[in-house]
């Protein structure tokens, strides 16, 4: 009778899996049911969006940059209209920034909602799933009001936004948002304090503020370490300098604090929401003086903005043409991503499941 | 004079022909529609030439051989050669700048730095490039040094100058704001950089995707290899001499 | 059927007796079609939304669209996969799921066996489907079926032994282990004679027992669609897919059965005075209640994590099980003699 031998089991979660977000692969080592070692493989949404908009002049880079992180693409138009905005020292016209905030911040709250609701669907819940869609769909309706799309919006222009809000639009929003909170509430009782739930999120996936700043996480991924890096706090764009709002952050590092943090995110949202619709300005225009080809003087920029998943940033070098000579963005997702094999290991496959969600990713932003 | 309008013609005529090759080009496939658009196109660089000429006779007139298609440039450049321009203003960050540069000169090497400037374009951010032996202590320097302490990378980016490659490094330091820019360059044909990996985690596969796409590779990086393209590609696709495998791309 | 099943054994006795198990099943089926189709829509009300609604008036010929679907579908063996142990799995989850149903007795005259050993009869037979999952996910030569296979063999055999020894307390209040007698000292008439409240701390290690041996939500990780993408049959489809299936809902039958017996009154009605209405009713009632509620825990509670419910079976659910047995014992000596 031979020895009897164990080996290790190499399993392929994805690129087709339920649960990846995307299509996304990682190669899972596992000794029984705890895995040794994870590598992640992606580039399978890769569509050269870098090199297309060495071609294109920066209106046409706006549609590709909406299908970059296609769950928020609100805030990818703004960056590039934003960074070259700065470039040309453009401005901006009140009504125009406006809007472009009013419009982020709905988008925050819908991506916030689609994490949420998957993610509780990838831990087994499906109900949350149908309710977060539920009212994300009123969002998104509002977005295909004004600008005729419910996903890739392509909206922002550089220099202002391209479509005002039609009549009623601003009303709609006003009624959305006490309507958000109150659900938001009710969500939050219906799975926050799950017995179950709780004993799958709490401590898993934890790491301290230095690896986290080391790794160069952002958005909810570092401030549920306990350090406080909001950019629209620390480098206020838009208008973001003129409204009150907290940036909640967390203490242990862990799924949990980052589930909290992005439900208080949502709260945080509705209230800038609250009070940009307050002070919205009565007529103006939507667009700026810009010239009617774009040209940003020689040179190079980098802007990075906060978008849902951490840090979304632009970096631009331009040789005083029309189309930027390399225009790179620098994309949460991708480097947020870059944490799980550490996590990874010696966590069981379930734990995989929970640690990816809780990162928040889209894989069109992990690829570009 | 009459040569000068000779030229405005011909450059008229120049442009008229510039514009109507691609018409003819299109129009060989179009309709009378293209005819149409042809026939309006000579009829508007026509007016153009002739209402560039009567203008080139009335400043030349005028002004008796000054440069006449530009007449607007002229005050302009009569103001400049009258007074000197006002020496532009230092950036606020100018001595940040130094100090950070002094502070390389002195840990690092003497001639570690090629350029530093503060890069004024949006907002003001200083801008070291050092020689590419010196970027990994450089970097070092940038993270641990007591007034630096650049814990956070924002972002590496490669960028394809016709003539050498480069990588830029966006620094900053979180608990204060501060920002700093560290770029280095490596040649075309042997592109070889150290990696900053060990200092920073995050650069990790940021220059994974770097030597993918730009061809650039690291030293001392713990695992490079091709990030987005397949693992078998040939060729750097970012690179801007790259030829696509699918020529009508 | 009591008078039946004592009269000698005739020809005309014997086809009796098996056209009776016919009706069963065909009742049997007609509940499984139409549990699946319920729990769509009350899934779907949960979750704001209508169910399946187009198939049929309201949608109520779905089910029965989905299994000509199945049963229309190629029958696919994964070239690999051990194939007698591929086509056998099925049908060994099967088979047991029909035959406990022989116990549950529905009225004090309409019943299909009377064992003396009832509850026993069941609970060794359920756990025969145990080995089947465990063959499906060994044959079919997938990495992630091995996993929902091994995942589901751990759950299942550690969540039998709380799941009987819960029910030890209603044996003792009972004094058999025959189900009709089990039901018959539930009669008292009022709802409080029924075993729930003495046992209770039994009902709920039971409840949660049963819900874990019916791989279903929160417990359901041997098919956990969002990790393993369904696990142990994630290689069958067409007709031995929908065996699996088959057997999980027959399952449910079998379980809403029993605990109606063991714990709710059987066909007892919740107060004297509402006699009347015929035992069959009232035990179809409690049964709904109970597969309802099933339906109402799918569409709540997530999933809970694989050494969680291990630790949830053996630390909690075991010790809590063994402590019912001795404090029924206690209050039996004490308040009996």
């Amino acid at each position: 009778m031979g020895v009897i031998r164990t080996e290790e089991l190499l399993l392929n979660v994805g690129p087709q899996h339920p649960s990846t977000h995307g299509v996304f692969r990682i190669i899972v080592k596992l000794d029984g049911e705890v895995i040794t070692e994870a590598i992640p493989v992606m580039g399978y949404l890769h569509r050269g969006t870098e090199k297309l908009a060495e071609s294109l002049n920066f209106t046409q880079i706006i549609p590709y940059t909406d299908r970059m992180d296609y769950v928020s693409a609100m805030t990818n138009n703004y960056v590039l209209c934003h960074a070259v905005e700065k470039m040309m020292g453009l401005e901006v016209p009140k009504r125009a920034e406006f809007l472009r905030l009013i419009v982020m911040e709905l988008q925050r709250v819908a991506s916030h909602l689609v994490w949420w609701g998957t993610y509780l669907l990838d831990i087994g819940a499906m109900s949350p799933f149908l309710y977060a869609f539920k009212e994300r769909e009123t969002i998104v309706q509002l977005f295909n009001e004004l600008c005729g799309a419910r996903l890739t919006y392509n909206y922002m222009r550089v220099g202002g936004v391209k479509w005002d809000a039609p009549p009623g639009w601003l009303d709609k929003v006003r009624e959305f948002v006490p309507y958000m909170e109150k659900k938001l509430a009710e969500y939050d009782k219906l799975v926050s304090g799950n017995e179950i739930f709780l004993a799958r999120i709490r401590g898993v996936g934890r790491y301290d503020a230095q690896t986290a700043i080391d790794y160069g996480l952002s958005g909810a991924n570092l401030r549920c370490t306990g350090v406080k890096r909001d950019l629209r706090r620390c480098e206020p764009y838009s208008l973001y300098d003129r409204f009150e709002f907290d940036i909640p952050v967390g203490t242990n590092g862990d799924c949990y604090d980052r589930y909290l943090l992005r439900l208080e995110e949502i709260k945080q949202s509705l209230g800038i929401l609250r009070q940009a619709l307050e002070q919205f300005p009565e007529g103006g225009e939507t667009m700026g003086k810009a010239p009617r080809v774009i040209r940003p003087p020689a040179g190079e920029i980098y802007v990075g903005i906060e978008s849902p998943r951490g840090e979304i940033g632009c970096h631009i070098v331009s040789k005083g043409k029309a189309e930027p000579y390399r225009l790179k963005f620098r994309r949460p997702s991708f480097v947020n991503l870059q944490i799980l094999p550490k996590l990874l290991v010696g966590e069981t496959m379930t734990n995989l499941i929970t640690i990816l969600g809780g990162i928040d990713i889209v894989v069109g932003e992990v690829d570009c | 004079m009459s040569d000068r309008n000779d030229e405005l013609n011909e450059k008229a005529a120049a442009s008229g022909a510039t514009g109507e090759a691609p018409a003819e080009a299109g129009g060989k496939t179009a309709s009378d529609a293209d005819a149409e658009r042809e026939a309006k196109r000579q009829a508007a660089a026509e007016a153009r030439a002739a209402r560039a000429s009567a203008k080139a006779a009335e400043a030349g007139e005028a002004a008796g051989g000054a440069p006449a298609e530009r007449p607007a440039r002229a005050p302009r450049q009569a103001a400049g050669a009258d007074e000197p321009a006002a020496p532009k203003e230092p950036s606020p960050l100018q001595p940040r700048l130094e100090a950070a540069a002094a502070l390389v000169r002195e840990l690092v090497n003497a001639d570690a730095i090629v350029e530093a400037y503060v890069n004024e374009l949006g907002t003001h951010v200083p801008t070291l490039v050092v020689k590419p032996e010196h970027l990994r202590q450089t970097a070092e320097l940038f993270k641990t040094h007591s007034t630096l302490r650049c814990n956070y990378l924002r972002n590496v980016s490669g960028v394809d100058y016709e003539t050498y490659l480069e990588t830029v490094y966006h620094l900053a330091n979180i608990e204060t704001g501060d920002q700093y820019t560290i770029k280095a360059r490596a040649d075309r044909s042997d592109a070889v950089l150290d990696s900053v990996t060990p200092v920073w985690e995050t650069a990790n596969w940021n220059e994974r995707e770097i030597y993918d796409l730009l061809g650039i590779r690291f030293n001392g990086h713990p695992d490079l290899r091709r990030i987005m393209m397949p693992d078998d590609w040939v060729g750097y696709p970012l690179r801007k001499d790259y030829e696509p495998l699918d020529p009508e791309v | 059927m009591g008078s039946l099943l004592s009269s000698p054994m005739t020809w005309e006795h014997a086809l009796a007796v098996f056209l009776w198990g016919v009706v069963l099943m065909l009742i049997v089926l007609g509940f499984v079609t139409y549990a699946i189709y319920f729990e769509r829509k009350v899934i779907g009300w949960m979750q704001f939304r209508i169910g399946p609604n187009r198939v049929g008036p309201l949608g109520l010929l779905q089910s029965v669209a989905d299994i000509l679907k199945l049963l229309l579908k190629e029958d696919t063996i994964p070239r690999k996969a051990d194939r007698m142990l591929f086509v056998l799995a099925p049908v060994l989850a099967f088979v047991p799921s029909f035959t406990v149903l022989a116990v549950i007795p529905y009225t004090q005259k309409l019943y299909f066996a009377d064992l003396n050993v009832g509850l026993l009869y069941y609970v060794a037979l359920s756990g025969i489907s145990t080995l089947a999952i465990v063959l499906g996910g060994w044959a079919s030569n997938n990495k992630y079926a091995l996993l929902g296979g091994m995942r589901s063999a751990a759950q299942m055999i550690s969540y039998e032994v709380p799941l009987v020894i819960s029910v030890t307390g209603v044996v003792m209040l009972s004094g058999t282990l025959n189900l009709r007698g089990i039901v018959d000292s539930q009669s008292g008439g009022w709802f409080w004679d029924w075993n729930f409240i003495p046992q209770i701390v039994g009902f709920a290690v039971f409840v949660v027992a049963a819900v874990s041996e019916l791989n279903r939500t929160p417990f359901d990780l041997p098919e956990a669609e969002s990790e393993l993408v369904a696990g142990y049959h994630v290689e069958y489809s067409g007709f031995r897919f929908a065996f699996f299936m088959l057997t999980e809902y027959v399952y449910v039958y079998a379980i809403a059965g029993l605990t109606t017996t063991l714990f709710l009154g059987g066909w007892h009605a919740p107060a004297p005075f509402l006699d009347f209405v015929p035992g069959i009713v009232w035990f179809a009632l409690k049964f709904t209640f109970i597969v309802f509620f099933l339906f109402w825990l799918r569409a709540t509670m997530p999933r809970i994590r694989v050494d969680q419910l291990m630790g949830l079976g053996w630390k909690v659910l075991l010790p809590l099980s063994l402590a019912n047995v001795f404090i029924t014992a206690a209050c039996i000596e004490l308040f009996q003699r």
